[in-house]
């Protein structure tokens, strides 16, 4: 985390509605360039919401999100991305039919930009195009030691592994922050521990600034420079994990209120 | 080489002559990012050297200890390298011990610098470097994970060696200095045996041993420059030292570095390497593999498989030894090569290879069989750490699976009074480091050697024949033979058996652990709608100990027909609750397993095998791999077995 916690994402004010539920009433926070933010609160909470707000996916009916210092404006989710939004999913969302490699390379997609003919053609400007990106990939791969299922298709992969896939594609798109919905979901503790220290390694090596929703309170407070409390929409806490751990609304929240 | 192996008696000398000779040729390939990097000679020379002269800055002395640690990479083989430049001993270290293991290893030798890979041994070393007083620095090669560590004592390779290339010719100058002084008589490495009794030694080699004995090998095998091998096997492990080092430099061989441990197979697929060595446990895994993948093909492919494979039992192996056999015989051999073997070998990365080893352990015939009929040269070797590896090797003429071949040049034999094999050799060690009792009890003064093996030399062919561990070999109540590894052997030749632990010295009858082999009963449970969720699940199974009895007793009769072996016959055995570990120090990191710690350990189920009860509760300790303690609780059913009676009396015992 950086000492001087400049702002990189802010969400004001956001109220999201479909229909008559209301989704996110009101919430707002900001996340800080180079953190790990938590985003935590029971089901149906809003959590993965927030989410979708974040990129784009959702169109909040009121209030503004803030990203760089600028408000901004309604985007399609991949115009989102290309500003430097990368996400995973709750269910694993990959092309299971392609190996590994491919999968990561689609995350540079955005980035390749050569003439479509010359990408047909796989010739010229769009190799030297490939190889660079190939290269990027590559380091990823490394990074995240999935080199022995390189070619392997990933349908065929443990889940543990696709949600490093998965991870591995976000990050090829060297995203500024990267949104991970639940990652260590359903996976056994040494899987989650491997997780976890991926996490921070992308962290502290990309210096990428993470926002994560998770269940694992321990996990949570072990990653977490700070967290988000969300309890039917509405923002509960907002603090450091301690903080976060003794703020007895939060208690209530997760352990219920005697009545 | 033979003709000027005398004036190159250090590993310096070697490269040098490497480089002016071979300068282009590749001599390390690693596979990173995807893409096979090369080093020519002259290149990985640069790397050395400048290494070397970076060392010397970091202020490592002559007759310094190093500790090179992690898997193998280039990198680590040139650390080896720059640190005998510096006149400094490398020691090479498993890199999965866990701490107190390398502890024990740092305090002996009093290391004073370690070269490690990544950020994992570099978390190890740091939690003993309080304990190891001399400990300085660290330099490691993987910069992942490290970047918020305290780097007063923790130094990135790349600067090391960039220190040495940015040199103003002072550290050159040292350099020369030092690499003057070395020597044949000079210590090249430190080496560590696994040691299956107690603590491990330290057993000093210096450059002239390393020399003589790959010198002496590549002879046999001939060896050249456009030999290329793959290094997978341990580092600290004298037998990847030996190949990777030794016999690849006299060779000026290429040594390729796989990308990752898990991507072995795969790498050695695209690397097709002339000279490959396994020991028997991968070649067992290997023919597995293919025989599951067969299972599961269709009915026309099997039957294929199944008609080419008995062509091959009965012709492949004369063909492979030149020996006469008849034109239709050699047509159908063609055909299956095209058809079968080929592809095959292709699929098993062993399209290219010249030449195969399996040392370590005794293999069984059949397995021995099935790959020399494909055509693979698979040969056998005998050695071990204080000989520099290479005692006896087979010529391409006369290999088999029972034997280990003949001395190469430089090796004497001779069995002494108490069958104990003895050799003198070039590349016999020169001492224990700091345990001069040890190195008079192993090594007289004209120079011989005990191996601790027993075993005696084949009359009708020259070859040598071990028997077992010369201290485990024992007698039982009755007086006969007692030779625990050679039962042992048998069992494990089976691919369900992983391991097996034989006790009886000094008893009325034999008993057994056993370790089911986790992938191959696997698979069959799979087939067979049996469910299990651990090893220890499996291993209780009713069919699985049906099947274990069955193995069991195959063996028994097989002994009952030795007059010399059939007191070994296993009256009674249980499958143990876990595999054993050598995190658990039950067997040795090269998978030899330590008896009399195992016997200790399970002290209450060797007792029980023995009274004949049917069941016995235990608990263990077990050791996770961050070096956590835990305990497992079991309960276990001890099977009985049905033993025979010799089958022909006779008095040849």
């Amino acid at each position: 985390m950086s000492e001087n916690n400049s702002v990189l994402m802010e969400v004001k004010n956001i109220n999201l509605r479909f229909g008559g539920v209301v989704a996110i009433q009101n919430v707002s926070f900001d996340i800080y360039e180079g953190e790990i933010r938590a985003i935590i609160g029971p089901n149906g909470a809003g959590k993965s919401s927030m989410l979708n707000v974040i990129n784009g996916f959702y169109h909040p009916q009121e209030g503004e999100v803030w990203f760089n210092g600028e408000k901004r404006p309604s985007m399609e989710p991949y115009q989102i991305a290309k500003t430097g939004i990368a996400r995973t999913f709750q269910n694993i969302a990959l092309f299971k039919g392609m190996t590994t490699i491919e999968n990561v390379m689609t995350g540079r997609q955005l980035k390749m930009n050569k003439n479509f003919f010359w990408q047909m053609l796989r010739y010229g400007p769009a190799i030297e195009e490939e190889v660079e990106h190939r290269r990027r990939c590559e380091e990823i791969i490394d990074f995240l030691e999935i080199n022995h299922i390189r070619k392997t298709p990933v349908g065929a992969l443990p889940y543990g592994l696709q949600k490093r896939v998965e991870l591995a594609r976000a990050l090829a798109m060297d995203p500024k922050i990267l949104l991970l919905d639940e990652p260590m979901a359903g996976m056994n503790v040494e899987e989650k521990q491997d997780m976890s220290r991926f996490i921070i390694d992308v962290n502290e090596e990309f210096g990428t600034t993470i926002a994560l929703i998770e269940h694992d309170m321990a996990v949570v407070m072990d990653l977490a420079d700070r967290v988000v409390v969300l309890d039917y929409g509405k923002l509960l806490a907002d603090g450091t994990p301690t903080e976060v751990q003794s703020n007895q609304a939060v208690i209530d929240a997760y352990l219920g209120v005697p009545h | 080489m033979s003709e000027n192996s005398s004036s190159l008696d250090t590993f310096p000398k070697v490269l040098s002559r490497n480089v002016s000779q071979f300068g282009n040729s590749p001599a390390y390939r690693e596979k990173e990012y995807g893409i096979w990097q090369t080093w020519t000679w002259s290149e990985a020379n640069d790397e050395i050297t400048n290494l070397a002269k970076g060392l010397i800055k970091l202020g490592v002395k002559e007759g310094d200890h190093l500790a090179v640690i992690g898997r193998n990479r280039p990198y680590l083989y040139w650390s080896l390298m720059a640190a005998q430049q510096v006149g400094a001993v490398p020691v090479p270290l498993y890199q999965d011990a866990v701490a107190d293991e390398m502890e024990y290893i740092l305090t002996h030798c009093s290391a004073k610098y370690a070269i490690v890979g990544d950020q994992e041994q570099v978390d190890k070393i740091q939690e003993i470097q309080e304990k190891v007083k001399g400990l300085k620095d660290i330099v490691y090669v993987d910069p992942k994970g490290l970047r918020k560590y305290d780097k007063s004592s923790l130094h990135p390779f790349l600067d090391i060696s960039g220190a040495g290339k940015s040199d103003d010719g002072e550290l050159k100058e040292e350099l020369d200095k030092r690499l003057e002084k070395i020597t044949g008589e000079t210590t090249a490495v430190l080496l560590y045996t696994s040691g299956t009794t107690g603590r491990s030694k330290g057993v000093v080699q210096t450059h002239k041993a390393i020399i003589g004995a790959s010198s002496g090998a590549n002879e046999l095998d001939r060896w050249s420059s456009n030999d290329h091998l793959v290094c997978y096997l341990p580092m600290a492990w004298v037998g990847d030292f030996m190949i990777s080092v030794g016999q690849v430099m006299v060779a000026g061989a290429c040594l390729n570095c796989p990308e990752g441990a898990d991507t072995v197979q795969m790498d050695v697929k695209e690397m097709g390497p002339t000279v490959f060595f396994g020991p028997p446990p991968l070649w067992e895994r290997l023919k597995t593999e293919v025989n599951i993948r067969i299972e599961d093909a269709s009915a026309f492919k099997k039957g294929a498989f199944q008609y080419f494979m008995n062509h091959a039992e009965k012709v492949g192996r004369q063909i492979l030894e030149k020996k006469s056999v008849g034109i239709i015989d050699r047509l159908m051999y063609s055909i299956g090569g095209f058809v079968i073997y080929g592809p095959l070998k292709n699929m098993l990365g062993l399209t290219n290879v010249r030449i195969a080893y399996t040392a370590g352990e005794a293999i069984s015939a059949e397995l021995f069989d099935f790959y020399r009929s494909l055509g693979i040269n698979l040969k056998q070797l005998y050695g071990q750490t204080e000989a520099s590896v290479f005692l006896t090797m087979q010529d391409d003429s006369d290999v088999r699976s029972d034997t280990v071949g003949k001395p190469i040049r430089g090796v004497e034999l001779k069995i002494a009074e108490t069958g104990e094999v003895m050799y003198r050799s070039i590349g016999s060690f020169k001492e224990y480091y700091k345990n001069p009792k040890a190195t008079k009890e192993t090594k007289d003064k004209d120079g011989w050697v005990a191996t601790g093996d027993a075993g005696y030399i084949e009359e009708t062919s020259g070859q040598l024949r071990i028997i077992d561990r010369a201290k485990d070999v024992g007698k039982m109540k009755d007086g006969s033979m007692f030779a625990p590894k050679y039962v042992e052997n048998k069992l494990k030749f089976f691919p369900n058996i992983l391991e097996a632990v034989l006790f009886g010295a000094g008893q009325e009858k034999c008993v057994a652990f056993l370790n089911i082999d986790l992938s191959a009963v696997g698979n069959w449970a799979e087939r067979n709608n049996i469910n299990y969720a651990s090893y220890q699940e499996l291993a209780s199974n009713e069919k699985v100990m049906e099947m274990m009895k069955g193995h069991v007793e195959e063996v028994n009769q097989d002994l009952a027909k030795d007059p010399t072996m059939s007191g070994c016959q296993i009256h009674r055995f249980l499958i143990l609750h876990k595999e054993l570990d050598p995190d658990d120090g039950e067997i040795t990191r090269t998978r030899k397993v330590r008896r009399s710690f195992v016997a200790e350990k399970y002290d209450d189920l060797v007792t029980a095998l023995f009274k004949g009860v049917d069941e016995v509760s235990t608990k263990t300790e077990v050791t996770y791999e961050d070096g956590k303690k835990g305990y497992l609780e079991a309960t276990i059913s001890l099977v009985d077995t049905q033993t025979y009676m010799l089958k022909e009396k006779s008095d040849a015992a």
